[in-house]
């Protein structure tokens, strides 16, 4: 009998003392992000937003490996490759995203060699009609160099390109004569 | 004839002021739920979100209203209503201020008492007729549970009815001009909070609804409009249980300074607080816990506090 009323009474006390613990609340703080006006604070390597940049000359970076459509893990990248007349240079003649199917998930950033693919802290593009979620290139083409400032894809690849042959470009050397015996 | 027309506008102001403040619960329980959570709750639509209790009723309004074809049609229509009409009528008796009060018969207590046992009905037929098991099974606890709690709701009250020597609302009130209720019946006024929590069924009992193994409950086949009455419902019962606590235990209308009007919907307020406080902070109990805390402890406490306000009244005269 004893024991029963004993342990009524120390469920009440627990029942109070949790009310207690909730209405302490009240002055807590609260820790919803009123998200249109504050925002909330993104890193700088976000996986947002996809861009495709140009080099430092101003270039399309993108030659059109088709490295980003393979790796991508949901099939949302389309592009065709196409080669310039003038060079030979190699540009993506379309490029288009489906962000209603991209998971962010930055394959497409990994796979490429040129930098040219680049996700950006930008996750606010919302749309009332979903086919406006399939960006085009010329939505997703920057005039600007994104994260890899000096970094020049041709410079480096040790191809020809206009007005610099072989061996020309930096940190080359001149291509080795096969012809001649000595080293 | 003036007192027709005073009755008619008494009447009109308790319906109005029931309305708006069911409405205007479903704001500040989501406020208050959100602020114990440590959230804001819906502050968009208007000032303080105030706009939101407007939108959820376009919404409601708007959304089909479904009668499963394996119901039964008049019933399943005429249950919802019930609850609302027994909750309205319950108010018939509640003294807002010493003259606004609809009808100050002698029976105040019994009236509510009476009508707070029709309301079960309401749920009752609901589950019945849906024809869904989970809301048969809702239906049967709530059955239940009213029958085991409304016994030591009505005997809690004696104690009150004992002390004043009346059933009327309006005499009870006047009783508790130098002392309130509380500090003579503290027990009677846990054991009447208590049930009238069960009454509504809120968490902690809300048994009958219990999401987690009932769909829910016994309105799990309604919806739209019909589904929106078990909610006005549900909040005009909140209201209606601490109108009550105020009226019966915590001196009604007295307060200094402040008109009597005022301090009634201060001490309404506090209550309904206190009811949003509980469901921020307490789970669900267990069937079977719910009915032998009820049978077991508090009918047995409601009877020893109504005999020992019974003895100290013999005692003293
Ligand atoms: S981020 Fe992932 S899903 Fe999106 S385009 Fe790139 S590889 Fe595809
Ligand atoms: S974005 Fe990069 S990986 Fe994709 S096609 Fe262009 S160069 Fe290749």
């Amino acid at each position: 009998m004893l024991r029963k009323m004993f342990d009524v009474l120390e469920g009440l006390y627990s029942h109070l003392r949790s009310m207690g613990l909730v209405l302490k609340h009240t002055f807590a703080k609260r820790v919803t992000v009123q998200y249109p006006e504050e925002k909330p604070p993104l890193a700088p390597r976000w996986r947002g937003r996809i861009v495709l940049t140009r080099d430092p000359d101003g270039e399309e970076r993108c030659v059109g490996c088709y490295l980003c459509a393979v790796a991508c893990p949901v099939d949302c990248i389309s592009l065709q490759a196409a080669e310039r007349e003038e060079d030979g240079r190699r540009y993506p003649e379309f490029f288009r995203i489906n962000f209603s199917r991209c998971i962010f998930c930055g394959y497409c950033e990994e796979a490429c060699p040129t930098y040219a693919i680049q996700l950006t802290p930008d996750f606010e593009m919302c749309e009332y009609n979903r086919q406006n979620l399939v960006y085009e290139k010329q939505d997703l083409l920057i005039s600007g160099v994104g994260k890899y400032p000096g970094y020049n894809f041709y410079n480096v690849a040790g191809l020809a390109t206009k007005g610099k042959p072989k061996g020309q470009h930096e940190n080359e050397d001149a291509p080795v004569d096969v012809r001649s015996l000595l080293p | 004839m003036s007192s027709v027309v005073t009755s008619l506008l008494v009447i009109v102001f308790v319906l109005f002021s029931l309305l708006t403040t069911a409405s205007l619960l479903i704001w500040l329980e989501r406020r208050l739920l959100a602020l114990w959570q440590d959230r804001y709750g819906p502050n968009r639509v208007g000032p303080f979100g105030l706009g939101q209790v407007l939108a959820d009723m376009i919404k409601i309004f708007f959304k089909e209203d479904w009668t499963p074809p394996f119901a039964d049609r008049p019933v399943f229509v005429i249950a919802p209503t019930f609850i609302v009409i027994t909750a309205l009528m319950s108010f018939a008796v509640v003294p807002f201020s010493p003259s606004i009060l609809v009808s100050d018969i002698d029976i105040g207590v019994l009236f509510f008492l009476a009508m707070s046992s029709l309301g079960v009905y309401s749920v009752a037929l609901a589950g019945w007729a849906s024809n869904n098991k989970y809301a048969l099974l809702g239906a049967l606890r709530a059955s239940a549970q009213m029958l085991a709690y409304e016994v030591f709701m009505g005997l809690s009250l004696m104690g009150v009815v004992a002390i004043t020597g009346s059933f009327s609302m309006q005499a009870i009130v006047k009783a508790q001009e130098n002392i309130w209720f509380i500090v003579l019946q503290p027990i009677g006024f846990v054991i009447f909070m208590i049930a009238g929590i069960a009454e509504t069924h809120r968490i902690p009992f809300d048994l009958p609804e219990a999401e987690s193994e009932l769909v829910a409950g016994f309105h799990s086949e309604y919806s739209g409009m019909k589904f929106g009455m078990f909610f006005v419902g549900e909040y005009i019962g909140i209201t209606l249980i601490s109108a009550l606590l105020v009226t019966l235990f915590m001196g009604g209308w007295h307060g200094p300074f402040l008109p009597p009007v005022l301090w009634f919907f201060i001490k309404v307020f506090f209550f309904i607080c206190g009811f949003i406080l509980l469901r921020a902070s307490l789970p669900r109990m267990r069937y079977d816990q719910l009915m032998a805390f009820g049978w077991k402890l508090m009918l047995p406490l409601s009877l020893l506090n109504l005999m020992a306000t019974g003895a100290v009244i013999l005692w003293s005269s």
